[in-house]
């Protein structure tokens, strides 16, 4: 079937059986492979992405749900746009070493974007709560949090300017 | 994947149509348990009926002395709403504690009730509070719809269009989580209402089932140390890895405190 779609700002259309996965779509058909899959059953959250603004599992989400919608993946995630710079969540992630090897960090990185714009004022337990459905395999927790912390601040602060 | 066809009908008739003529055919709702299930080969469906073009299945609605929610609502709109957490302050709570962020974007409260689940936290939420489940057909009370293990009161080719709640005075839920799943343990809802209160329980057993005794107790006395001393009967619960009969039959004299307390902050 056709599937038309915003793909990180980009009009976007695909011909995708329905049983194709996102995952699998953004990497092999794509060849976005930012969006990583770690465990493949809904648990780790390695491959979040952003469907119309809210943070979905790439490995549980059918094709047929693009349709129509805005899609955003952790190679759309951009500070000002048109800066080349980094978001600033991605810098709060570099400053605070919020990751070790790297591999659940888009998950992060995306589900820290959505969870930080649907509440401003963030709280450390809003952020664990919040972190529920992302694993970090290297057990990186601590720093991840402070990152999830400080990058909020940030993207506030941005808003505010 | 093994391959199936896709539907996307516009209309709840056409749907229901689907279902009945489609052999192996079945609705997705937001996919959070089917998705899973058809990936890990326990379910192999021919076709699949996607409900979400169809109008009308989202949202939440004050209808003064109930609330209705579309089947099509997913949880995170539930947990956000401020209706939802004025009105029915348990259910809010509970919304907010299903899954992680992710399953919340997508989950819907209709599909989490049509699957009835052991271990889901809505079925305890409609059980808990009375509601009605309203579908294409005809509207069951929850006392008749939840019949077990996976098993509800549906109909071949009937769809739930909404769920209608009571609005009580005060209600609660407490779970203690599975720490990977994320699924109910043990939950317990309570919902106090002038003319009794009701106790819900999920996770404990093979269905989402009620408690008499702190039913009575709670009425005579909404306070936590109203139920601290009746124990649940541990025959009918489930033993598993994640825990044997008699803790959670432990945990929900446990979490109907934490529940009442809940409902009274």
């Amino acid at each position: 079937m056709q599937i038309s779609f915003t793909l990180n700002g980009r009009p976007t259309t695909v011909e995708a059986a329905p049983a194709t996965l996102v995952s699998e779509l953004l990497r092999e058909q794509l060849h976005l492979t930012g969006t990583h899959i770690g465990c493949d059953t809904s648990q780790c959250g390695a491959c979040v992405v952003h469907l119309d603004g809210l943070p979905v599992k790439s490995c549980t989400l059918l094709a047929p749900a693009l349709d129509g919608a805005t899609l955003l993946t952790i190679e759309g995630l951009q500070g000002a746009p048109g800066s080349n710079q980094m978001h600033p969540m991605q810098e709060a992630f570099r400053e605070h070493h919020g990751l070790q090897c790297g591999f659940c960090t888009p998950g992060m990185l995306m589900t820290a974007v959505a969870l930080a714009a649907e509440k401003p004022d963030l709280t450390e337990a809003d952020v664990r709560h919040g972190l529920e459905g992302n694993i970090c395999r290297c057990t990186g927790y601590q720093n991840i949090v402070v990152s999830v912390m400080a990058g909020a601040a940030a993207m506030n602060a941005a808003k505010g300017e | 994947m093994k391959p199936f066809a896709y539907h996307q009908p516009a209309q709840i008739p056409d749907a229901a149509k689907l279902l009945t003529s489609i052999e192996d055919s079945k609705l997705v709702a937001g996919g959070m348990t089917l998705i899973p299930t058809i990936k890990q080969r326990l379910a192999n469906p021919a076709a699949l009926i996607d409900l979400s073009k169809l109008g009308n299945l989202k949202g939440i609605t004050d209808d003064g002395a109930t609330i209705t929610i579309g089947a099509m609502t997913p949880h995170a709109v539930v947990a956000a709403s401020p209706l939802v957490r004025t009105k029915l302050p348990g259910l809010s709570a509970l919304a907010s504690m299903i899954g992680d962020p992710a399953v919340r974007s997508r989950g819907t409260i209709g599909g989490s009730v049509a699957n009835n689940d052991p271990a889901a936290d809505y079925p305890a939420g409609v059980l808990g509070l009375g509601a009605t489940i309203v579908t294409s057909t005809r509207e069951i009370a929850s006392g008749k719809f939840f019949l077990g293990l996976f098993e509800t009161a549906l109909e071949p080719g009937e769809i739930i269009t909404a769920i209608r709640f009571p609005v009580p005075l005060k209600a609660g839920y407490a779970k203690f989580k599975a720490p990977a799943s994320r699924y109910a343990l043990v939950g317990v809802f309570v919902a106090k209402f002038a003319d009794g209160v009701r106790v819900a329980v999920t996770g404990a057993g093979p269905g989402v089932f009620r408690v008499p005794p702190m039913e009575a107790a709670l009425s005579e006395n909404f306070d936590p140390t109203a139920v601290a001393a009746i124990k649940i009967d541990t025959d009918g619960l489930t033993s598993d890895i994640h825990a044997e009969a008699d803790y959670r039959a432990h945990l929900v004299t446990v979490m109907a405190k934490r529940a009442v307390e809940a409902a009274l902050s």
